[in-house]
């Protein structure tokens, strides 16, 4: 018989991930000429991912997604953000300030998207982009690992298909990337190196969201909320509007959702149901989708040389994540790197040096400018003295005081504090504390803020419905996580902080129970992976043997 | 080739010796949207009932599908049955795969039970052998979902004279050897499953159970633009059809039709039932107790043939 188990397939590159970092990376490998075969893991690109989501082009970018695939901006994404507004809230006390400087910054333009429509359509491009150089786009793969020769990387296996050699292996894989973990260039340990996101999508009709937002069909608007409504959690919400329905969420350091135990899913709600929002629901909400996913902390873990061998990161996967104070910049910088990569491959091929690439990027990165916007010099140098608990309580007790409330509530603060907000240096060294998110802007709240005196009537669905609208192709009999730990000291943390699971919560994936044995109770942590939606949360919190599942099995997104 | 390098495209290369592939597709009414309809006699009315494909064609398409992106080469698709009958090969064009479609109508050949459609379906293959190209394999599914007999496929191969490997649930062909391995049930037993193997040109029955592999990324490829082409294909169906009547196929409308069953539905059940008993026979051809069956079928056979 023919068959030719002893010899692999081999491509020029493999790209693993179709997200918009892989999708630009397939796309600008296709534009050089390069075979280029993609896999992704979803039944369809998007099936699995999930953003705010505002897609930035940056003035000062080297690549921006519509010089990539043309029409994007046409066919994949929703409203352009025309109006930006920040609401700082205590209690019922609202102030709110004009971003439109902040947002305008360095934005040659600036658009809604959610991701299965972005991602899907950008999946028939790149295939046929990348069909017409040999190769193409395949989904309901899982590349589950690097296939290495001399303990060299020299290629990707996978659950599905025997293993593939190539001389380029693009990791696209976004957060909690299987391939970066296994390289040792990244690792799953620090909560403090991550934001979780959830998020709500809640139908609008257009004439509804162009009346009740005071904007034309062809406008949009960015709400950021932050201050006491989210308790003591450091983050903030968001609100975006869509062609037709609206992207509701929030972003929180996963450090701080541990330490104070809260559940994300109560978190959006209280964001949901706050009087703030109630005039624009009025009185009506359809919730299409619940999603949550964890987002890298660039400041903290952007690679500074993202390659191992023939192996280089782009995008979630790197840790290019930035979050520029309120405002969350990931798919911009994802599709700059997918093209850097490709591009430095296209000038280094032939080379016999397996790293010539990964090198070769890594320049690109930094004289494109692009990683010193991911990690900013002046972050890591102001990081270490504001970022210190002496410090943060020292401010705390300044801003808590009379004094601290009279700097702050003075009329020619309100403007000096808008001015701040909207300067993007001023944003970029705000540190991580709870300063910036909760006390600085409750006393804001507090000090300028107009009341407002309704009541919300919106009850947003319970955890158990919102897991019963998602879809799941459950992989019966073959759970991709493992709990190694079931002690709750070690796996405990995992029942509050899963966005699928809650204390008292019997349908979620992480449950707590109590059990007596000889006389001694030992509260212990059991696992059902059944409505996971691969958000990788547990995978730093709790002890586990984290893997995402096979192809086209687990959650399927239809918003994202 | 370890190590060594591949050329643009060169994934798509397709590995020598072609095959060609017929398969047999049956329209049946559709069970499932409960519109069936009976005549006062229990006979089914299909006039008045949608026809479907019979859902256990498509595991057929797919194996034959698997053979093209495997080893390359051409897909017929095949069925006899009224002139409404182009639907349900466009059908199969459409959801599974198919270069082309020959359709058997002829209103002489309307009521035909199954030995009549084998042996109008053996003198399309004869003819098709003829005039078109050499077939390597032919393809059918398990059991018709209407008629419950399983037979057409079976009789069909008698009649042409080919090995037959009936309930096939994993494929392999080498097309150098001109070999074909099979993963079979054995009895239909899902529990108990042989490795068979049989010389081309075979006719293959394949199982619910038969799932198409595809390991290599380049086969998944092929798949794929094999899959968009076909669904555009399917979009103009009538232009890949070819329909051949009963003079086309040079049938004596006495031996086909209703004249030429010996075999007469009286009535049929409104709702399929399981298949309970699953016949399953790797048959030599040469064993004598098919001869009688053969002996039956010549004067057909013959008649289609010449
Ligand atoms: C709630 C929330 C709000 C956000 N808001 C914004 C925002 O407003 N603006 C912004 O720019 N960014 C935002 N982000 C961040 C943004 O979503 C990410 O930075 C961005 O998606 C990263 O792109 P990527 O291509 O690197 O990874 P992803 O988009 O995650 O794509 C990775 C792809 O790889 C696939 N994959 C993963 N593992 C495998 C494997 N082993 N085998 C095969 N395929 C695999 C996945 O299915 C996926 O398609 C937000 C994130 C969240 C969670
Ligand atoms: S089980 Fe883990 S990965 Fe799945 S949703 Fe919960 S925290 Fe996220």
């Amino acid at each position: 018989m023919t068959t030719e188990t002893d010899v692999y397939e081999h491509y020029e590159a493999v790209v693993v991930g179709c997200g918009p970092g892989g999708a630009a990376a397939a796309s600008r490998l296709a534009d050089h000429g390069i075979e280029t075969l993609v896999l992704e893991r979803g039944t369809e690109a998007g099936a699995k991912n999930v953003s705010g989501g505002l897609i930035y082009a940056e003035e000062s970018a080297p690549y921006k997604i519509d010089d990539l695939f043309d029409g994007f901006r046409e066919r994949a994404s929703e409203r352009p953000v025309t109006d930006y507004y920040i609401h700082n809230i205590a209690g019922n006390a609202v102030k709110t300030y004009d971003l439109t400087d902040l947002h305008e910054h360095d934005t040659d333009w600036c658009d809604a998207v959610l991701r299965r429509e972005m991602d899907s359509w950008l999946e028939q491009r790149v295939h046929e982009k990348t069909s017409e150089t040999g190769g193409g786009v395949l989904t309901n793969v899982h590349v589950d690992g690097l296939l290495r020769e001399n303990g060299e990387i020299v290629g990707v296996t996978c659950d599905e298909l025997d293993p593939i050699k190539a001389d380029l292996i693009v990791a696209a894989d976004g957060v909690n990337s299987e391939l970066a973990r296994e390289a040792g260039l990244m690792d799953w340990e620090e909560p403090d190196e991550w934001f979780q996101g959830v998020k709500a999508v809640v139908d609008m009709d257009p004439d509804a969201i162009d009346d009740r937002f005071d904007i034309a069909p062809d406008e949009g608007a960015a709400h950021l909320f932050s201050g006491d409504l989210f308790s003591d959690v450091r983050g903030g919400g968001f609100l975006y509007t869509n062609e037709d329905s609206l992207s509701i969420g929030t972003v929180f350091h996963l450090d701080s959702l541990v330490e104070q135990e809260a559940e994300p899913h109560e978190l959006l709600d209280a964001l949901l149901t706050h009087p703030v929002l109630a005039g624009w629901f009025q009185n009506e909400y359809h919730e299409r989708e619940y999603a949550a996913k964890l987002v890298p902390d660039s400041k903290k873990v952007a690679h500074r040389r993202p390659y191992r061998d023939r192996l280089v990161l782009v995008g979630d996967a790197a840790g290019q994540m930035q979050a520029q104070g309120p405002i969350i910049k990931g798919m911009n910088h994802a599709v700059s790197a997918g093209a850097l990569a490709a591009d430095a491959f296209a000038v280094t091929r032939g080379n016999r040096d397996p790293e010539a690439a990964g090198r070769r990027y890594t320049k690109l990165l930094n004289d494109s400018g692009t990683m010193d916007k991911l990690r900013p010099q002046r972050y890591e140098l102001s990081r270490s003295v504001s970022e210190h608990d002496a410090v943060t309580n020292a401010v705390e007790r300044v801003l808590d005081s009379p004094i601290g409330s009279l700097a702050v509530g003075n009329p020619i603060a309100d403007r000096l504090l808008e001015r701040a907000y909207n300067s993007p240096f001023l944003v970029s060294m705000l540190p991580d504390t709870k300063t910036g998110y909760v006390t600085l802007p409750t006393l804001i709240a507090e000090e300028h803020g107009k009341t407002i005196y309704w009541d919300s009537d919106v009850e947003p669905p319970s955890l158990e419905e919102r897991i019963g609208d998602l879809t799941y192709d459950t992989d019966v009999g073959n759970p991709h996580i493992e709990l190694l730990e079931e002690s709750y000291e070690e796996s405990g943390a995992a029942v509050t902080a899963c966005p699928v699971s809650a204390e008292d919560f019997g349908g979620g994936c992480y449950r707590s129970e109590t059990v007596k044995t000889n006389g001694t109770a030992e509260t212990l942590v059991s696992l059902d992976t059944q409505p996971c939606v691969e958000c990788g949360t547990c995978a730093i919190v709790a002890d586990t043997e984290w893997e995402h599942p096979r192809g086209g099995k687990g959650i399927e997104f239809r918003e994202g | 080739m370890i190590g060594g390098h591949r050329h643009a495209n060169s994934n798509h290369t397709v590995a020598e010796g072609t095959m060609r592939s017929i398969v047999l597709t049956k329209g049946v009414p559709d069970f499932s949207e409960g519109a069936v309809s009976f005549d006062e006699d229990g006979h089914l009315e299909r006039g008045k009932t949608p026809t479907v494909m019979n859902p256990n064609d498509e595991f057929a398409l797919q194996a034959a599908l698997q053979t093209k992106v495997r080893h390359g080469g051409h897909v017929t698709g095949m069925s006899m049955g009224p002139p409404g009958y182009a639907e349900v090969l466009q059908g199969a064009m459409e959801t599974v795969y198919a270069d082309d479609t020959y359709l058997l109508s002829d209103r002489e050949l309307a009521a035909s039970d199954t030995w009549a459609t084998a042996i109008t379906l053996s003198a399309g293959l004869e003819k098709y052998q003829e005039e078109i190209a050499d077939v390597d394999l032919v393809f059918a599914g398990f059991k018709t979902a209407d008629g419950e007999t399983g037979q057409t496929g079976p009789q069909t191969c008698w009649a042409m004279d080919w090995p037959i490997v009936t309930h096939v649930i994993a494929l392999d062909i080498d097309p150098d050897e001109r070999m074909l391995r099979a993963k079979r049930l054995v009895e239909g037993d899902i529990d108990e499953v042989e490795t068979v193997e049989a010389p081309l040109p075979c006719f293959v029955v394949t199982d619910p159970e038969f799932e198409p592999t595809y390991r290599k990324a380049s086969h998944r490829l092929t798949h794929k633009e094999l899959r968009a082409e076909t669904q555009q294909r399917a979009a103009n169906h009538d232009d890949y059809l070819t329909m051949w009547d009963h003079t086309d196929l040079n049938l004596d409308p006495d031996y086909i039709g209703l004249d030429g069953s010996p075999t007469i539905v009286s009535s049929v059940d409104p709702i399929p039932k399981a298949p309970s008993e699953r016949e399953a026979t790797m048959i030599d051809p040469a064993e004598d107790e098919i001869a009688p069956v053969l002996e039956e079928l010549q004067p057909h056979a013959a008649e289609a043939g010449d």
